[in-house]
């Protein structure tokens, strides 16, 4: 039952993606290059409205969070690599089979290169545990518990921050 | 091409997605899903090698957190394609090709070489997911929706990484 829940948010998710145009190495690359800032405006609004529910769900006691812990290094240097990965690729993990759904057949490569990368990130994660994973390692930590905050109250400051950004980009002309 | 949807609408969708996953499957199965797709990979990769190697995916540290196999984030991720290609299809837009237009017009049309480009891409694309936690749904959607510091570091780096490189591949065009 689980399984087939986590299909049908699938296909819908793969669905809402294909419409918003962000399968498309050309707006990837576009967002990469500041040239074109569709999937980055498809990243804001999905946080205003995320966020806002997300903390309202999680105030009202309806679900729990689930926090990635804090690692400053391995976070960033991970960031990097997987930026650089972005750059070559033009989609990421959760686009990459989107877009061979929508015909880009290219992302088929990508998707096994990825299999391949997380291989080998398995046979290296106790290098990486050693050397970075000690790092700033802080736990499970957000904004609102580093602020002592009501985290619905950083939540709508946090949403609010995002909408006027998204008010700028459009007023600019992006 | 011009009767797709606005990226904020497909955003806030998403957004809405991500609540809606979340309240659904805690008060249904007792844990909360959050939208996220990196792991997936390695659950799959996982299921690959054990078929080869059984021995070594039992003895991995981290293979032994992440426990191989099909679970609802790999059926998440099996889903996207599936909508997607329903998307294309019904709006006359699914459009066979191996070389984008932007890699061709700096790299030309083989399709080896953007293969190429796409798997040691896409191998880069994971591992460094992997060593930062998560991928822009799992810390950029999920994580900054949460609040949590982890995301916000990783998100800088995702940039920090992609825009120079992005720069020196591709160039500064049509601004």
């Amino acid at each position: 039952m689980e399984l087939l829940v986590g299909l049908i948010t699938g296909v819908i998710w793969g669905y809402i993606f294909q419409r918003a145009r962000i399968l498309r190495f050309e707006k990837h690359a576009g967002l990469l290059t500041l040239t074109d800032l569709t999937v980055l405006k498809f990243l804001l609004s999905g946080v205003v409205v995320g966020a806002l529910g997300i903390q309202l769900l999680t105030t009202l006691g309806l679900a729990p969070y689930h926090l990635k812990p804090t690692f400053v290094a391995a976070n960033f240097v991970g960031g990097v690599i997987y930026g650089l990965g972005w750059a070559l690729l033009g989609y990421c993990p959760g686009t990459m089979p989107g877009a061979v759904g929508e015909g880009s057949l290219d992302g088929l490569f990508g998707i096994l290169g990825g299999l391949c990368g997380a291989m080998a990130y398995a046979h290296t994660y106790p290098f990486w545990k050693e050397k970075l994973l000690g790092i700033g390692a802080y736990g499970k930590i957000s904004l609102p518990m580093l602020f002592h905050l009501p985290p619905l109250l950083v939540g709508a400051i946090f949403a609010g921050l995002l909408l006027a950004f998204i008010v700028f980009l459009e007023k600019m002309g992006w | 091409m011009r009767n797709g949807w606005s990226p904020y609408l497909g955003g806030a969708l998403t957004g809405l997605l991500l609540v809606v996953s979340v309240l659904v499957t805690y008060q249904l199965f007792g844990h909360p899903r959050y939208l996220g797709t990196s792991t997936a990979y390695v659950k799959v990769a996982g299921l690959i090698e054990k078929a080869v190697s059984p021995e070594s995916v039992e003895a991995n540290a981290y293979y032994r957190k992440k426990k191989p196999g099909i679970d609802w984030k790999v059926m998440l991720v099996l889903g996207v394609p599936l909508g997607a290609f329903l998307a294309a299809v019904r709006n006359g837009e699914f459009r066979p090709r191996w070389v984008p237009g932007v890699w061709r017009e700096r790299f030309g049309d083989s399709p080896a070489v953007r293969a190429l480009g796409a798997f040691v891409g896409g191998f880069l694309l994971i591992y460094g997911a992997r060593l930062a936690g998560g991928c822009p749904s799992g810390h950029g959607l999920s994580g900054m929706s949460q609040l949590a510091v982890s995301a916000f570091i990783v998100v800088a780096g995702f940039f920090a990484g992609g825009i120079p490189l992005a720069l020196i591949l591709y160039g500064r065009r049509r601004g």
